[in-house]
C-alpha cells in the first residue's frame, strides 16, 4: 500500500492509513491480515464511512481520527478502537473482547449483543443502547435514549447522565446503574439498593473508562425476573 | 292409523356437529378457559391449503423428446451465491438441510444430520443458538444463521462459515421471534446462549443492529468485511409480502434469498402463528420468481425454497416454478424417527408408543418438540432420550430419504426431457385445483387458463 505513511511515536510504530486514499475494504483488509500485535494504526479522514475496523483480531490500538459510520469496530476481539469524533448506529456491536471508546457521541444502538470487552462513549449514545447485552460493559458520559439494555442477558451498562423511556425491558441478567434521571423502567426491571459489589464494580468500570463520579450517586437497576417463565398471569407487562 | 304421541326422547344420540363450533373449536376453547394460555407447539402448519400436490408435469411424449429414464444422466449440481462471494457453495443436490438449532435438537440428532448432509454433498445450517463444534466437525458445508437473538453468534464461528444467513423470520412464524421453552435449556443450551438455565426463552423478532433495509444493506456489508467477501449471503425470511421482500434482499445486497411458506416448521411456536400467518410455499416460488424477473436477477441472485417440501415431487415442482434449491427441516426430522413408533437407537428398536401417549398423543399426532420430551430422542435435550437416536443410523437413513427425493427429482426432470434438473421450468407443469393454478400461476390441466391471466 503505497500511501501508508510510517513515524515513530512513543517508541510504538504508528502506521496511518487515509480512507481518502484507500478503500474501506483495503483498511479492513490491512487491519485483519497485515499488522502485528503490538501495532498501533491510525484511519484518516475516516468521512462518515461504514464498517471501518470491523471484525478486528489482533492486540493493536487503532485510532479513528474524525467522524464515522454504522458498525464502526463491529465483532471486535482484543484490539483497542478510539474514535475521536462521533459514530452512528451500532458502534461496537457484538464485541467480544478489547475495548471500544467513541470521544464525541453514538447514535442508536452502540454495542448491540456484546459479549465481553469494554465500550465508552463519552458524549451521548442513543436509543436502544445495549439491546441485546450479553456480557459487554458499557460506559456511557452522557445520556441513553429509550429502551436501552433491552432483553439484556449479561454485562453492566454504566449511565452517568439520564436514561430515556423503557430503560431495561425485558431485563435478564445484566445490571445497569444509572446517576441522573430515569424517565422510566421497562418490563420486569426494577431499582435495587447498592451494595459493595455494586460500588467495587462502578469503581473499576468509572476507572476503566476515566471519568471521575462517585459510585454512591448511582441507582442500580436490575431483572425482577418475573418473565422467565411463560404465563399469563404478566401478560399486562408484555 | 293411530295417532302418534309426540316425541320427547330422541330415537338416538345425535351426531349432528357444528361447522363453526366443531370438536376441534371446542377444545380450543375449553382449553383457553382451563388454562388460561394459548397452544404452544411445533412443526408446521396442519391445515388443508394449495400444495405442490396440487400441481402435476406434463412429461414428454410426441411434442417433447424424454431422457432416458435408467441411462442418460441428469445433473444435479447446484451452486449458490455467485453474485458477489468469493467462494460460492457448490452442491451435489438442491436439496439442503433447513437451519435448526442445537437446543431445538439434540446434540446427536445435529450429529446425524452433518454427517448425512456431507456424504450427499449438501449443506446444513446452524439455528438460532450458534455453532457447535460437533456440527462444524461433522458438516463438510456449513452455513451459520445470524438471528435476531445473536445467541451464542461470534466472529470465530462467522469465520467458519460457508455462508452466513441473516434470519429475518421463518415460514411457521413470520413477524415473530424464536421459542426455546425451560425444559430445554439445558446447562450447555444456557451456556452457549448467556441464559439462565431453566428459564423459558422468548427470542426478540427484530435485530438488535439494524431496522430497515437500508440499515441491512450496510449490516451485510459489515459480514463481507469480516469475513473478506468470502463467503455469500443468505437472507431468509417468512413468506408474507414475498414480492416486496424479495425486492428489498436483492437490493440489500444478497447473494442468495431463502423464502419459508407457512407450512414450514418451528421447534416451538404459538399454534395460533403457524396456522394463521404467511402465505402458502407454491404462491410465495412464484411471487419470489416474479420478482427476480423484474429485476433481472434470475440466475444472479438464486434463490431457495423451503416449507412442507416433502418429496421427490415437490423438489421437482419447486424448481420447475423457478427455485434453484429446496430446503427440509421437517422431512428431516421425520427420516431421524420423529413421529415413528420406535426408536432408531442403532440396536433393539424398542417402542416408544407409551412416551406418545404420556405426551397426550401418538405416532403420527406429535407436535411437542416443544416439550423437549420427544419420545424418539430427536428434538430434546435430555440426555437418556437423545441416547434414542443413534447418529450412524439417523445419517443412514437421513442419506436414504435424501437420495429417494433426488433420484425421484431426476426421474421427472429426464421424463420432461431435461438433462439438467434446473432446466425444468414452470411451462412443464398444469394445475389440478383453480386455487393452485392461481398461486402457482400455471394453467389448470386440460386448458390454458390462468385465473388472474385469462387463457381458455
Amino acid at each position: 500500500m503505497a500511501s501508508l505513511t510510517r513515524s515513530r511515536e512513543k517508541q510504538q510504530q504508528v502506521v496511518r492509513l487515509d480512507q481518502e486514499k484507500l478503500s474501506v475494504r483495503e483498511i479492513n483488509e490491512y487491519l485483519h491480515h497485515r499488522v502485528r500485535d503490538g501495532a498501533r494504526v491510525e484511519i484518516a479522514n475516516p468521512d462518515g464511512q461504514h464498517n471501518l475496523a470491523v471484525g478486528l483480531d489482533a492486540d493493536i490500538d487503532v485510532d479513528i481520527l474524525g467522524h464515522a459510520g454504522y458498525y464502526i469496530a463491529g465483532m471486535n476481539k482484543r484490539a483497542r478502537v478510539t474514535i475521536h469524533g462521533s459514530v452512528g448506529w451500532s458502534v461496537g456491536e457484538n464485541i467480544m473482547s478489547g475495548s471500544v471508546r467513541v470521544k464525541g457521541n453514538a447514535s442508536e444502538c452502540a454495542a448491540a449483543s456484546g459479549h465481553g470487552g469494554l465500550v465508552v462513549v463519552e458524549g451521548d449514545a442513543s436509543s436502544r443502547c445495549g439491546i441485546s447485552m450479553k456480557g459487554v460493559d458499557i460506559v456511557v458520559g452522557g445520556s441513553v435514549g429509550h429502551v436501552s439494555a433491552f432483553m439484556a442477558q449479561a454485562g453492566t451498562l454504566v449511565v452517568c447522565g439520564d436514561a430515556g423511556p423503557a430503560l431495561g425491558d425485558s431485563l435478564y441478567e445484566a445490571v445497569i446503574y444509572v446517576r441522573g434521571k430515569v424517565h422510566s423502567l421497562g418490563a420486569d426491571a426494577r431499582e435495587e439498593a447498592l451494595g459493595k459489589t455494586d460500588h467495587a464494580k462502578l469503581t473499576d468500570l468509572l476507572g476503566k473508562a476515566g471519568i471521575d463520579l462517585n459510585p454512591k450517586d448511582f441507582k442500580r437497576i436490575a431483572s425482577a425476573r418475573k418473565l422467565y417463565h411463560w404465563n399469563s398471569d404478566h401478560q399486562d407487562d408484555y | 292409523m293411530a295417532k302418534q304421541k309426540p316425541r320427547t326422547v330422541p330415537l338416538q344420540v345425535s351426531t349432528e356437529e357444528s361447522y363453526s363450533y366443531n370438536r376441534h373449536v371446542l377444545e380450543y376453547i375449553h382449553q383457553a378457559a382451563e388454562r388460561g394460555l394459548y397452544d404452544i407447539r411445533g412443526l408446521g402448519a396442519k391445515r388443508k391449503m394449495p400444495t405442490f400436490d396440487d400441481l402435476v408435469f406434463l412429461t414428454a411424449s410426441l411434442s417433447r423428446y424424454p431422457l432416458e429414464g435408467y441411462r442418460e444422466k441428469c445433473v444435479t449440481k447446484t451452486v449458490l451465491g455467485t453474485r458477489f462471494a468469493k467462494k460460492p457453495i457448490e452442491l451435489k443436490i438442491p436439496i439442503m438441510v433447513a437451519g435448526m438449532s442445537f437446543g431445538a435438537l439434540s446434540g446427536r440428532a445435529k450429529e446425524a444430520i452433518g454427517r448425512a448432509a456431507t456424504a450427499l454433498g449438501t449443506s446444513t445450517t446452524t439455528g438460532d443458538g450458534g455453532m457447535t463444534a460437533e456440527e462444524r466437525e461433522s458438516s463438510k458445508t456449513l452455513i451459520y444463521q445470524c438471528l435476531p437473538s445473536r445467541y451464542g453468534f461470534n466472529p470465530d464461528d462467522l469465520r467458519k462459515a460457508d455462508a452466513i444467513e441473516v434470519v429475518i423470520g421463518q415460514g411457521a412464524k413470520p413477524g415473530g421471534g424464536g421459542m426455546l421453552l425451560g425444559q430445554k435449556i439445558s446447562a450447555r443450551v444456557a451456556r452457549m446462549r448467556t441464559l439462565p438455565e431453566g428459564i423459558d426463552q422468548r427470542s426478540a423478532c427484530r435485530h438488535p443492529d439494524w431496522t430497515g433495509p437500508d440499515d441491512l444493506t450496510i449490516k451485510i456489508n459489515e459480514l463481507r468485511e469480516i469475513t473478506g467477501w468470502r463467503v455469500p449471503i443468505f437472507i431468509k425470511f417468512g413468506a408474507t409480502r414475498v414480492k416486496n421482500d424479495v425486492k428489498l434482499a436483492v437490493k440489500a445486497g444478497a447473494d442468495v434469498i431463502v423464502i419459508d411458506g407457512m407450512q414450514g416448521g418451528t421447534a416451538a411456536t404459538q399454534q395460533v402463528f403457524i396456522e394463521h400467518a404467511g402465505i402458502p410455499t407454491i404462491a410465495a416460488v412464484r411471487q419470489a420468481v416474479d420478482a427476480l424477473e423484474e429485476m433481472d436477477m434470475v440466475g444472479k441472485v438464486q434463490l431457495i425454497i423451503s416449507g412442507g417440501i416433502r418429496t421427490g415431487a415437490d423438489v421437482a415442482k419447486a424448481i420447475a416454478l423457478g427455485a434453484d434449491a429446496v430446503a427440509i427441516g421437517q422431512g428431516v426430522l421425520m427420516a431421524l424417527g420423529c413421529n415413528g413408533s420406535y426408536a432408531l437407537d442403532g440396536k433393539k428398536h424398542r417402542d416408544v408408543t407409551k412416551d406418545y401417549l404420556a405426551l397426550g398423543v401418538r405416532p403420527g399426532t406429535c407436535h411437542h418438540c416443544h416439550t423437549g420430551k420427544c419420545p424418539v430422542g430427536v428434538t430434546t435435550q435430555n440426555d437418556d432420550l437423545a441416547l434414542r437416536l443413534d447418529p450412524a443410523e439417523g445419517a443412514h437413513r437421513l442419506k436414504n430419504y435424501f437420495n429417494v427425493l433426488s433420484m425421484e427429482l431426476a426421474t421427472l426432470a429426464r421424463a420432461c426431457g431435461k438433462s439438467n434438473v434446473h432446466h425444468m421450468e414452470p411451462e412443464d407443469l398444469v394445475a389440478l385445483t383453480v386455487e393452485a393454478a392461481a398461486m402457482a400461476r400455471v394453467p389448470l390441466a386440460g386448458t390454458n387458463w390462468i385465473p388472474g391471466l385469462g387463457g381458455k
